[in-house]
């Protein structure tokens, strides 16, 4: 049969230095502590984070010699248990966690389209070389493309701004791109990320 | 009523801290260091 130390005793061995007696104090009250946060937050890695969160007190105020046996040391710990419960919920109504499941997810709703910055270094860098390979482009060619392209018109817009049919601004869009491509391949010009 | 007496009867379940706990906590009261001076105390954690 276990014999059973007084908890006061097994206090005052482990504030004379005898790390045995906290082992043994937890040990003695491992279920009922753990038991009692999980009955309050019904999370069992909540309850591993109290508990510890509750012995780190324990041992930080043994260890500095604080403790007053003025009560019993079981409802002691219950209490700074129980005040860890309460930061618990204070904390997570202040900033509540919201876990998604299978069927949806929240970052699908409040992802962040943005480019990191290395992508938008690249993404400006392509801009910009081919700002200057259709600087390369013959002028119809490349009113056209600007127009097209840039300015998002459609081809009758294009051929009603330019002056010319739609068919000739088809052609010369489809020339500016044949031209555009021959430059990129002439060049060696790698415009993809 | 016997519905609202077992409406959770998980409250109740007896669990333990799992050993790994245990094991943290013992080590980092064996590592922690109070160090007093001039009425003032300090910690250390000798890791």
């Amino acid at each position: 049969m276990e014999l059973q130390i007084d908890d006061s005793v097994l206090v005052r061995d482990y504030m004379n230095g005898d790390e045995r007696a906290l082992e043994l104090l937890i040990s003695k009250h491992n279920q009922r502590i753990s038991s009692f946060i999980y009955s309050k937050v019904m999370d069992r890695e909540i309850t591993e984070d109290i508990f510890q969160d509750t012995f780190i007190k324990v041992i930080r105020t043994l260890k500095r010699g604080t403790y007053s046996e003025e009560g019993k040391f079981l409802p002691w710990v219950m209490r700074i248990a129980h005040n860890l419960i309460i930061d618990h919920f204070r904390k997570n109504r202040r900033m509540p966690r919201f876990e998604g499941n299978d069927d949806f997810n929240i970052f699908s709703l409040i992802c962040d389209d943005r480019l990191n910055a290395e992508r938008q270094i690249i993404k400006d860098q392509i801009d910009s070389d081919l700002e200057l390979l259709i600087e390369e482009l013959p002028e119809d060619q490349r009113t056209v493309l600007i127009m097209r392209i840039y300015r998002d018109m459609s081809f009758k817009e294009i051929s009603e701004n330019t002056g010319v049919s739609i068919n000739t601004a088809l052609g010369r869009m489809r020339y500016a791109l044949i031209n555009l491509r021959k430059i990129i391949e002439r060049n060696n010009i790698v415009l993809t990320n | 009523m016997a519905k609202i007496y077992f409406e959770n009867p998980d409250k109740c379940a007896l669990i333990k801290a799992r050993p790994e706990t245990v094991s943290f906590l013992l080590n980092y009261s064996k590592s922690l260091e109070i160090v007093k001076f001039d009425g003032l105390s300090f910690e250390n954690n000798l890791n």
